[in-house]
């Protein structure tokens, strides 16, 4: 009798964790959110109020909060395997193709229902939006890559913190200056898992260049254009000239992100709305602290390589829940950016917790509601503001240029071997470098 | 009852469906698969031998051939003879025997993932890394360890023969157990020195142990995918990207729906030439170990 019951537990509990929700014994609809993983107690506390908070104000709707966080290389996997939760996020690179390939629920029709499906950003809807216009995927949150730096290693390197670089030229002396006063990496960049070809078009953007130029239905690869050249010579430089790197230079987001918390790092380049996860899952002391706009150098065309984060609701999703996921997106995801009473109750309940509140994002709809959202939760932010004001007096008046649509991270990942070599390799030839990711990426890109 | 029977089948049974459903099946599948282009969500359509032709198109599985070859002539030169040589001195000395095979085997019993992790802090590459530091007092390095393409594969290899030697000098002190002190004794009296008696007498005692590792170490080391997944990733600059961690890329390093077609074909590959490398050396090796 024992190994039946062994049986019927484990057969329960593959149910409970295979994608695609379904009913509970009592009847409820049962629907499995994304929590994001090693998250500090607080942050789970307050995540686990806005359920209850939810399951309170709908009675049958059953949430089972799961750990997922998107990973390019584990995405795939759960993904193909069916045991994505129900409800999930994707960087805005993705959703396209997702849509395209319908490896994600079509939830268009319950989120035209929501009272402010028309008012997205329209640049930002069409991140997760089919061809047709139709929103398969919500943009929840949008940001622009910002220089992070750490003003402790600032001060204890003689330099301001309240006056970072602005320009590559500063970043240059000030990364060289921390290395040799402090023995830690002035400047580091992430290399690995996609993350390296990532950085390098936020370095080619900020120099004025592009990696894609779309043709109609073509799109012809430009990764090595002078721009990024001179991007990855600027590291070059850095790294072999100043020696101001540090020493590891293997370093994806999670491990750069933990490093800089820990001190070793003065600056890196991020998605600007960082702080919250440096927070949550690396325990950054805010003092330590800083971030400043990316400076922009080559022109006209220089800008800030943006990007966001979808919420989408798994492929095997039947209707009922696929009704109550969209409801959990409007309520955990969007109320918050929208209805007064849920942008205070979020913020309370984050800040009560010891979460960060305030972190510099960019508007998903228009300036008006975000500056009106700013002011609704004003006396919740607890992050440093101040020490962010380098980047956020800028962050709206630098323009935003979308990442590369076509097959982008396929490119990052060429892109990575040239930026580890760039670091590792003396003699690496940038120019004959790109050259063969510039061939290979044409490839992926004719195969679309 | 010894002829079989309905008895029989049933306690086949648990066995068969085990197999079947865990290992059997997904060969086969991955066998089909490997015929297919799929991304597991929607219905798979048959590409021939697109594959296969894609996978033999790119650059970079001669690099990741070229890296695991590489890895596996160091695994030979480090990982092969150190557990001999451990095993024959261990089973020399008469005090402590218990306390020295513990010793030699905990690596294997620390979690891999664990000791990648606590390698990894150790080779940190600065020159207050633990490695540095030691090796800072007698006046070398700072040596780059997994951030440079020249030492990275190198310092792969040194963790996974510390985490596998433990097993192997285990089977070679069970191998060891099974040669008749008479021989050593007739040895001795012969006059032959330490060397002699592990020439003449331990080697070819052994000879069967040793062909079974050495292909147990060459199929172990043309897998090898836990160290540079979780040291480098493949890099620096794909300086340690090996078959296995490009069939893993493959299927899943692009975040929407992987290349598993290709992933399965290459995997394909690397079984049947595998497959075949092990049929050859055995036959090769078949009069000398009957011997």
């Amino acid at each position: 009798m024992k190994s039946i019951a062994v049986l019927a537990v484990a057969t329960a509990v593959l149910a409970a964790c295979s994608g695609g929700g379904a009913q509970s014994a009592d009847g409820k609809t049962v629907v499995n959110v994304s929590l994001d993983p090693g998250l500090e107690q607080g942050a789970i506390d307050a995540f686990n109020a806005r359920v209850a908070q939810f399951e309170s104000a709908n009675p049958s709707i059953d949430l089972v909060p799961r750990e997922y966080k998107w990973d390019a290389t584990t995405f795939t996997t759960q993904l193909a395997g069916g045991t994505l939760p129900d409800v999930f996020t994707v960087p805005f690179t993705d959703g396209r193709g997702l849509i395209e390939r319908k490896q994600i629920a079509d939830i268009s029709g319950q989120v035209a229902g929501l009272p402010y499906a028309g008012k997205f950003n329209k640049e930002i809807a069409k991140a997760g939006s089919a061809d047709d216009g139709k929103m398969w995927a919500v943009p929840i949150a949008a940001h622009g890559q910002a220089l992070h730096y750490n003003r402790t290693l600032f001060t204890q390197a003689g330099l301001d913190p309240d006056k970072p670089p602005t320009s590559w030229e500063e970043i240059r002396s000030a990364a060289k200056q921390i290395s040799e006063k402090t023995g830690q990496a002035g400047f580091a960049m992430m290399t690995s898992g996609n993350t390296g070809g990532w950085i390098a078009t936020t370095l080619a953007y900020a120099f004025g260049g592009r990696t894609e130029k779309l043709e109609g239905d073509t799109a012809k690869s430009t990764v090595d254009s002078p721009e990024m050249v001179k991007a990855l010579q600027a590291v070059k430089a850095m790294r072999w000239d100043d020696n101001s790197m540090g020493a590891n230079f293997l370093y994806e987001w999670g491990t750069i992100n933990q490093d800089f918390a820990a001190g070793r790092i003065g600056m890196y380049v991020s998605g600007g709305g960082n702080y919250g996860s440096l927070k949550a899952q690396n325990a950054m002391k805010p003092e330590d602290y800083g971030v400043a706009a990316l400076p922009l150098t080559g022109g006209a065309n220089a800008g800030v390589l943006g990007g966001g984060t979808l919420a989408a609701v798994s492929a095997k999703a039947e209707e009922p829940v696929k009704a109550a996921a969209v409801k959990w997106i409007d309520f955990y995801y969007l109320e918050k950016l929208t209805n007064k009473d849920a942008a205070v109750a979020d913020a309370k309940t984050t800040a009560d917790s010891g979460q960060a509140v305030g972190s510099p994002e960019l508007p998903v709809f228009d300036k008006a509601a975000f500056d009106e959202r700013m002011t609704w939760i004003a006396q919740y932010v607890n992050v440093p503001v101040k020490q962010m004001t380098p980047y956020t007096d800028k962050m709206f008046g630098q323009p935003l240029v979308p990442e590369p649509t076509r097959s982008t991270q396929q490119v990052y990942a060429l892109l990575d071997p040239v930026v580890q070599s760039v670091l590792t390799d003396r003699g690496a030839d940038i120019g004959s470098l790109l050259n063969g990711v510039r061939t290979q990426a044409q490839a992926l890109l004719d195969k679309k | 009852m010894r002829g079989g029977g309905p008895a029989t089948v049933v306690f086949l049974l648990p066995m068969l469906v085990v197999f079947g459903l865990f290992s059997w099946a997904p060969i086969v599948q991955s066998v089909v698969m490997s015929f297919q282009e799929t991304n597991l969500v929607t219905a798979p359509t048959f590409a021939g031998l697109e594959n296969f032709r894609t996978v033999l198109a790119d650059p970079l599985l001669w690099t990741a051939v070229r890296n695991t070859l590489w890895f596996a002539v160091l695994a030979l030169l480090l990982g092969y003879p150190i557990p001999l040589v451990a095993a024959v001195l261990m089973s020399e000395v008469r005090r402590f025997k218990g306390l020295y095979s513990t010793l030699a085997y905990l690596p294997v019993v620390i979690p891999p993932v664990v000791a990648v992790l606590l390698w990894k802090f150790f080779y940190d590459a600065s020159p207050s890394g633990v490695f540095n530091t030691l090796l800072g007092a007698v006046g070398i390095g700072p040596v780059p360890w997994l951030q440079d393409a020249s030492t990275a594969m190198v310092s792969l290899v040194i963790e996974a023969t510390w985490a596998a030697a433990g097993g192997t000098v285990i089977i070679y002190l069970a191998a060891l157990t099974s040669v008749p002190p008479e021989q050593y004794e007739a040895a001795e009296i012969d006059g032959a020195s330490v060397w002699g008696k592990v020439w003449h007498v331990t080697i070819p005692r052994l000879r069967g142990v040793l062909l079974i590792t050495f292909i147990l170490q060459i199929v172990g080391t043309a897998q090898v995918f836990l160290e540079p997944f979780l040291f480098t990733g493949g890099g620096p600059a794909n300086s340690t990207t090996t078959v296995l961690l490009l069939i893993y890329n493959y299927a899943f390093a692009n975040s929407l729906g992987g290349d598993y077609g290709s992933a399965t074909a290459l995997s394909l590959m690397l079984a049947v030439v595998l497959g075949v490398l092990s049929a050859i050396y055995f036959r090769l090796t078949r009069s000398w170990s009957a011997s």
